[in-house]
């Protein structure tokens, strides 16, 4: 009602009330099949959250005699005997942090390169087909990814990166040690791959909705091509970008297998990325057949329910860093 | 022109030319993984590789039979699980999603979508194989299930939210009840979509390998009883890689390549369904 109210409008006569409550009943759903309808599209709708709760309910039930006994120690104490019962996680949250930082390390320039080329640098007729290889990454399987990295990329670094990297780099605590293939170093750069094609789509996307009157405006002061992306671009997405890269750091930390077969799972804790390394999932995939006390396999449900929290946090990070830029354009769901 | 215009006209060229490079590195790397698999593993695909099953360890010969109809029955029955409630989901987002419960499952369904695999296998174990008391493909087609939905319901709601109103305001004020304007012409118009995210989220389930480590477990025989253990390409790829024997390794590459072939095929065949819509928006 627009109308302003100097004086009470008079009363509708009821057959010209009647029309719009018929329409805003049919839409309600008084109509029997849109009932049915709404309700079976709720009940399966309703099956994620009981799914949620089921999942966590789970986690924290099988984890709870190890939370009982150990405490908070479980994240900082780095002795995991198995005999003894005495389980403490750090040596594997330590790797899994380490490895994944080492992803984002080599794998960030990577996937920023990418975006930065195809959104604001090459030719057209490039942009669909390096935009559809650099996703096919995603597409291979982690197991495919553990079998290259274990039988091509190792034997690669073993030969012709790391006695280079040692010569130069060995005399500090990142590079020292014997290199055995299995390693630290392997497992970053397998999983460095493994992020480039999620940091980079969604990155595309975040440079996609910077408005083009940015850049113009940058040239139009007098910016070379370069200057454009680096001051008025990356600065307007900044926030999306760093949701990208959360988004990819999500995915590191969980990635299971291509990891356990190239990190060497020594449960300690190094400096060096040239010695073995454990993470919290390749843990549990190489050690949740053989816990044979209750114990120890709640430890195990504890590491899980330790990467679910840190991924979650990370995850929601990540989304509400992205939607902020590229607002309602949903990218990163998007991923293949 | 200036010593200072030059410098940074010769800055912005290196910056191009460098984010060219790191492209060209990315595409590098799928180039060389790609070619691997083929020169590894071509040359061991043979009748036998797809006809037999594993013989035993130190033998030569023997083939993934198994793991092959296994990863196609798991696979499916993921999907049939998973699907029905990912499109429901998708649906109710896109149609009833505005209030506090489609925040809600939106929210939810973000957080799931980048859950780690192998907790979703562990969550599986101790929901389905531990009361059940034994190992099985069905535990493990739950387990891809629970990966499938909050990925096909996300892109499902996308796709339905993309179709104009003015279709669904058509078909209503044609007199259309609102569940047959939602399937009928809606859901209809999204079809090319939705059958886009189903593809692409079997393609990456299809893959998967961690959550199957204690659910499906893995079966050197031949099985199609959904009840008991069985094989995929994903476990036998991981059980030869890390085994001792030449002739393992020789079956994972070949096995890899195979898994290769088949999630590309769906990739492949998702970008294929998305092309067939008219006024699509352009592939990313």
């Amino acid at each position: 009602m627009t109308s302003l109210p100097l004086e009470p409008l008079p009363p509708r006569p009821a057959d010209l009330v009647s029309p719009p409550d018929v329409t805003s009943v049919g839409l309600r759903g008084v109509n029997a099949g849109d009932r049915i309808y709404r309700a079976a599209l709720t009940a399966l709708a309703l099956t994620l959250p009981l799914l949620l709760l089921a999942f966590v309910g789970e986690l924290v039930t099988n984890a709870w005699p190890s939370i009982e006994r150990f405490g908070l120690r479980f994240a900082w104490t780095s002795v995991w005997d198995p005999v003894a019962g005495v389980f403490g996680a750090a040596p594997m949250i330590f790797g899994t942090l380490a490895s994944s930082f080492l992803a984002l390390l080599l794998g960030v320039p990577l996937a920023l390169g990418v975006a930065i080329y195809l959104t604001e640098f090459s030719p057209k007729w490039l942009r669909q087909p390096i935009a559809f290889l650099v996703e096919l990454l995603a597409a291979i399987p982690s197991v495919v990814y553990g079998l290259w990295g274990v039988y091509v990329l190792i034997p690669f670094l073993r030969a012709d990166i790391v006695p280079p990297l040692r010569a130069v780099l060995g005399w500090t605590p990142f590079f020292s040690g014997v290199f055995y293939g299995n390693s630290l170093l392997a497992g970053g750069v397998i999983l460095a791959i493994m992020v480039v094609p999620y940091i980079a789509a969604v990155s595309r996307e975040v440079l996609r909705a910077v408005p083009t009157t940015q850049r113009e405006a940058a040239l139009a002061m007098g910016a070379t091509r370069w200057e454009a992306v680096w001051t008025a671009v990356i600065p307007y997405g900044r926030a999306g970008l760093i949701g990208a890269v959360m988004l990819g750091l999500g995915r590191a930390l969980g990635e299971t297998m291509a990891v356990t077969l190239v990190i060497g799972n020594r449960h300690d804790i190094g400096m060096s990325v040239l010695q073995p390394a454990y993470t919290m999932a390749a843990a549990i995939a190489n050690e949740f057949s053989e816990a044979t006390t209750n114990l120890y396999l709640a430890a195990l449900f504890e590491v899980g329910l330790v990467l679910f929290v840190i991924t979650v946090v990370v995850n929601a990070l990540a989304r509400l860093l992205i939607w902020r830029v590229a607002r309602g354009t949903a990218v990163g769901s998007r991923a293949l | 022109m200036s010593a200072r215009t030059v410098r940074r006209r010769i800055v912005s060229g290196i910056m191009t030319g460098l984010v060219a490079l790191l492209s060209f590195l990315a595409v590098l790397a799928l180039v060389l993984i790609l070619a691997d698999l083929v020169v590894k593993g071509a040359s061991s695909l043979d009748w036998n590789f797809f006809t037999k099953n594993p013989v035993p360890a130190g033998q030569t010969g023997g083939g993934v039979a198994n793991a092959i109809v296994g990863t196609a029955i798991i696979v499916g029955l993921a999907g049939l699980i998973g699907l029905p409630i990912g499109i429901g989901t998708g649906l109710f987002l896109a149609e009833y999603g505005s209030g506090r419960m489609g925040w809600t499952v939106r929210f939810l369904a973000d957080v799931m979508n980048g859950t780690p695999s192998i907790v979703v296998g562990i969550f599986a174990w101790s929901w389905l194989v531990k009361p059940m008391g034994h190992f099985s493909a069905l535990a493990g087609s739950v387990a891809l299930a629970v990966l499938m939905v909050p990925m096909i319901a996300r892109t499902t709601e996308e796709m339905v939210r993309l179709v104009p109103h003015s279709l669904r305001e058509a078909a209503l004020a044609l007199g259309y009840p609102r569940w047959r304007a939602s399937l009928r012409i809606v859901a209809r118009t999204a079809l090319a979509g939705i059958v886009t995210g189903c593809l692409v989220g079997i393609a990456r389930v299809a893959g998967e390998t961690a959550p199957l480590l204690f659910t499906a477990l893995g079966n050197l025989n031949f099985t199609t009883s959904i009840a008991g253990p069985m094989q995929t390409l994903s476990l036998q790829i991981f059980t030869y890689a890390t085994g001792p024997f030449e002739e393992w390794h020789r079956l994972a590459w070949a096995a890899a390549l195979v898994l290769m072939a088949l999630v590309l095929l769906l990739a492949l065949a998702a970008r294929w369904a998305i092309r067939q819509r008219r006024g699509a928006p352009p592939a990313r």
